[in-house]
């Protein structure tokens, strides 16, 4: 039942099954197990990550296609379900329709992206994605009468996922029953349904495909594969999943604006996310987005105090404030490139055999 | 002519997941021409693209001149005196001839006795001197290749098939000016498939197959004996006969 | 030796290919033309396109090195804006170290400062390239997706050590006396700056066409692009060549680095990777590899967008990436296509 559900894709390692039940139980009570609105607000970011990371993993771990465009998805996602939402009410239709609109929005975009550039060289692909998803950012900032420019958009969701919904009067083991635990559990299990269709696409004849067109494009090519149909299909697949964690997100947020969508530095994140974790297996997106939002959470109150500790070394406490923490991400997501591409899974695999 | 000045001794080489290059031994004697016969995939251009550094051995050796070059890299193994013509003829196209020409003299300006010399034994070369490298004919092409070999004095050139897809007449004018380069003091490993070329030239003969050379000997041994020509032919030429 | 045997066969190029292969040559004017018959007012017309053509060459500036490094050995820089940025944070420091002389009306001692802080921003850049190619490069290559994440996790360090070096915060600086103000054609102002940026790119431009074509290293240049095998198979170095081109990239890029800060006179640690979308769309357009192109491509985009600015300033940089979506339909691998033996 499991591993029909995992789609025969175990962890295959004791301690990586250990560290994804632990995400899976830590994010399942996260309500009760850490209650406060910033472990909430955590857990949920975590959530929606797992997708987005996961779905860009189909393309970067699966297919072999670094896209700098996937922000542009999540981007797309979370903007159609904020305009549906403000322009006609918090009713469960419009979100429904607005992020439905948004998926097929940006399958259309990744179809035309991919159908255009993906012929050419993975290099090609990378360069077209930079500069289509930066233009496309400066483009929703400056439509500003539709959009709200780089303030973004705030709007109202539907009652029942608002703190102001009360389900039961009392507390349950001290926490609140309201709206905004059934907008957490909203994300919750839609990411996990997500992620768990997301294995099923890796783990059937298409997603093997993929990895044999990834491995050797032009053997494929040579059996009668359709590479470009391949890659497109990828493509297009990894992008309606963004785009539906970007209407997660809309929805948990309450908010959309460039910054909490389309902005590189995302971008960079969900690259770091990827590669840390490790590519070319979901377990690794998981494992990745996880410890990444803790660190950016939580590290940087660390570095924090390191940065006052060294105060009186003058070089040493700037590289450790807690603002410079992506420098050191940088230079361990460029030694994991190095040393271990298939990042903390493969790490913790390799470590079983 | 008994001096050997390029050996290879069990050399393996790997492209990729392909075991290609499974035990060459090879002697080259000084001086003359050394053909290498084989049908297509039995490892000749490999042997040459090994001997050149542009693909690595993974097992064996190959010595120069009493020299291990197996490790060295491609631009220190031309500096001792090897020069490539590839199959493609890697002429840039982008360049003219005169500029194709320049960089193949490697160590200095070209020596005008030695380009007069070439442009006989090529007269495009002299004719096309300012053209760009991209309009010439393949036999224009061809000769362009074998001219950058030769326009400094090198000891020994590997020439990979050069009379493939040529016409008649200029296999005849690249016939002859092979024969003339022989009278030089340069060795020359030459892979051909066309045997009336090859026996014209040749002065010994190695016959390559699956990755192995399988038969050496003195060209005119072959040339003489219709039995053992009958049977590397089966093997090795049966796209020309 | 059969002389007959060898016909010259260099054949007539038939008129209409001529042109066709000109053409991507006369877009810039046809352009020009179209941004004339758009705007309508000539003086406003002639101040945007100087404006685009210094823009341009900017942009020209700093793509340069990045297409000649791709066509030598098939390696994008993703940090290649890092480059730009360290560029011109060490212009500007140094120009603000020399705030006495530019602010001097001694034309000579403002252009001594420039060229000082050019110097010093080209040659901190140049270094850096070298520890780019050895450290960040040179163990991914032939790999390109690695390349693409390592490139860009030099590019996220080089950022954080902007920020490091020189705060989070922005950087200002005036323009010294002589590069300030206007000239006045008719009754267009055209800033004097941008035709300095115009002057200095296009001596760039011409003197990096002379180098290709008259010297050994840009003879080797070119071969190398073409077929990189053969040139080491005819005892050159390649990986030395690439060093050296990929330092005078980087240093390059950093010139870049100082023209735009002085054109924008604000820097920032985010603007290299901005300028990167551009210079990117420049290399795309031109065809990976070619100087010609990028040339080309990077007048066209600095033209265009100053137009769009003008007329519709909210989709100038969408319009950029719908020339380049023209331009790939028509030649899908830009317009200057390179010859690649393989």
């Amino acid at each position: 039942m499991l591993t029909r559900l995992l789609s025969g894709d175990t962890p295959r390692s004791g301690l990586l099954t250990l560290l994804l039940v632990a995400v899976l139980i830590s994010l399942a009570f996260a309500p009760f197990l850490f209650p406060g609105t910033k472990s909430l607000e955590t857990a949920a970011r975590i959530c929606i990550f797992i997708v987005l990371v996961a779905s860009y993993d189909l393309l970067l771990g699966y297919s072999g296609i670094v896209s700098f465009a996937h922000t542009m998805f999540f981007g797309i996602g979370a903007y159609g379900t904020a305009l549906a939402l403000s322009t006609s009410g918090p009713s469960y239709w419009s979100l429904t329709w607005g992020t439905l609109a948004g998926a097929f929005v940006a399958a259309v975009f990744a179809l035309a992206i991919g159908l255009f550039s993906l012929r050419v060289k993975a290099i090609f692909f990378a360069m077209v994605t930079l500069a289509v998803a930066s233009a496309f950012a400066v483009f929703v900032s400056q439509m500003s009468w539709l959009t709200g420019g780089e303030d973004g958009l705030n709007y109202k969701i539907p009652r029942e996922l608002t703190p102001a919904f009360k389900l039961v009067n009392d507390k349950v083991f001290g926490v609140r029953i309201n709206g905004k635990l059934l907008a957490y559990y909203l994300v919750f299990f839609a990411s996990l349904t997500l992620f768990l269709v997301m294995l099923r696409i890796v783990n059937s004849p298409f997603g093997r495909t993929l990895k044999a067109v990834r491995d050797n494009a032009f053997r494929a090519e040579a059996i009668g594969y359709k590479v470009v149909w391949y890659r497109t299909t990828a493509t297009v697949l990894s992008a309606v999943m963004a785009a539906l964690a970007g209407s997660l997100l809309a929805i948990w947020l309450r908010y959309t604006g460039p910054a909490t969508t389309l902005s590189m530095e995302i971008m960079i994140d969900i690259l770091l996310m990827v590669v840390i974790g490790g590519m070319g297996t979901l377990y690794g997106a998981v494992l990745g987005a996880t410890l990444f939002i803790l660190a950016q959470t939580y590290l940087q109150n660390l570095m924090g105090v390191a940065a006052e500790a060294t105060s009186a070394v003058p070089l040493v406490s700037t590289l450790v404030a807690p603002e410079r923490w992506l420098l050191w991400l940088g230079v361990l997501f460029i030694l994991s490139v190095y040393f271990f591409p298939s990042g903390i899974v493969g790490r913790l695999r390799a470590g079983r055999a | 002519m008994s001096d050997i000045l390029l050996s290879l001794a069990g050399v393996h080489t790997l492209i990729g997941p392909y075991h290609i290059l499974q035990g060459v031994d090879l002697v080259v004697p000084e001086g003359g021409v050394t053909v290498l016969l084989g049908r297509n995939g039995a490892g000749k251009t490999t042997t040459l693209r090994t001997i050149m550094g542009l693909w690595s051995a993974s097992q064996g050796e190959i010595r120069f001149d009493d020299h291990l070059i197996t490790t060295l890299d491609t631009p220190d193994i031309s500096r001792r005196g090897i020069a490539y013509v590839p199959e493609d003829m890697g002429i840039f196209t982008d360049l003219t001839v005169a500029e194709n020409m320049a960089l193949a003299a490697s160590s200095g300006p070209i020596d005008g006795k030695r380009l007069s010399w070439i442009k006989e034994l090529f007269p495009p070369i002299g004719t096309f001197w300012e053209a760009s490298a991209g309009t010439l004919s393949g036999g224009q092409k061809q000769m362009l290749s074998v001219a950058r070999a030769i326009i400094e004095p090198r000891r020994l050139i590997l020439i990979d098939e050069p009379t493939k897809g040529l016409a008649p007449a200029i296999i005849n004018a690249m016939t002859e000016a092979l024969r003339e380069l022989k009278q030089t003091d340069t060795t020359i490993l030459l892979v051909e498939q066309n045997f009336a070329m090859a026996s014209a030239i040749g002065d010994t003969v190695a016959v390559m197959d699956d990755g192995r050379i399988i038969h050496s000997a003195p060209m005119s041994e072959l040339v003489e004996d219709e039995g053992l020509q009958e049977r590397l032919m089966g093997l090795s030429l049966e796209a020309h006969q | 030796m059969n002389e007959t045997a060898i016909k010259p066969r260099i054949e007539k190029v038939p008129l209409r290919e001529q042109v066709l292969q000109k053409l991507p040559v006369l877009l810039v004017p046809i352009l020009a033309l179209l941004g004339l018959a758009a705007i309508g007012n000539p003086a406003s017309w002639l101040t945007l396109t100087v404006a685009g053509l210094a823009m341009g060459m900017m942009i020209f500036i700093m793509a340069s090195g990045l297409t000649v490094v791709f066509g030598l050995m098939d390696v994008i820089n993703f940090g290649h804006g890092a480059f730009v940025t360290v560029g011109a944070f060490v212009g500007f420091t140094v120009l603000a170290w020399l705030a006495g002389w530019t602010a001097s009306p001694s034309v000579m001692l403002n252009l001594a400062a420039v060229l000082i802080a050019i110097l010093a921003a080209m040659g901190v850049t140049g270094l850096l390239g070298y520890a780019f190619e050895r450290v960040i490069v040179m163990p991914v290559y032939g790999e390109h997706l690695k390349q693409i994440l390592v490139t860009m996790g030099g590019l996220i360090v080089a950022q954080q050590m902007i920020h490091v070096v020189w705060g989070p915060d922005e950087l200002h600086i005036s323009r010294p006396e002589a590069f300030q103000g206007s000239v006045v054609f008719g009754e267009a102002a055209i800033e004097k700056y941008r035709l300095v940026a115009v002057a200095i790119g296009l001596a760039l431009f011409l003197a990096m066409r002379h180098v290709l074509k008259n010297t050994k290293v840009g003879l080797l240049v070119r071969a190398g692009v073409e077929n990189g095998e053969m040139v080491e198979a005819l005892g050159y170095r390649i990986r030395r060549l690439f060093l050296i081109v990929f330092m005078t990239g980087s240093a390059l890029a950093g010139l870049g680095g100082v023209m735009w800060g002085l054109y924008q006179e604000t820097i920032t640690a985010h603007m290299g990777s901005e300028i990167m979308v551009l210079v990117f769309i420049v290399v795309i357009i031109g065809g990976l590899g070619s100087v010609e192109g990028c040339f080309i491509g990077a007048l066209l985009v600095g033209l265009l967008a100053n137009y769009t600015a003008f007329l519709a300033p909210k989709v100038a940089l969408i319009s950029t990436i719908a020339l380049m979506v023209v331009i790939l339909m028509w030649r899908p691998q830009g317009l200057y296509p390179v010859v690649k033996a393989k």
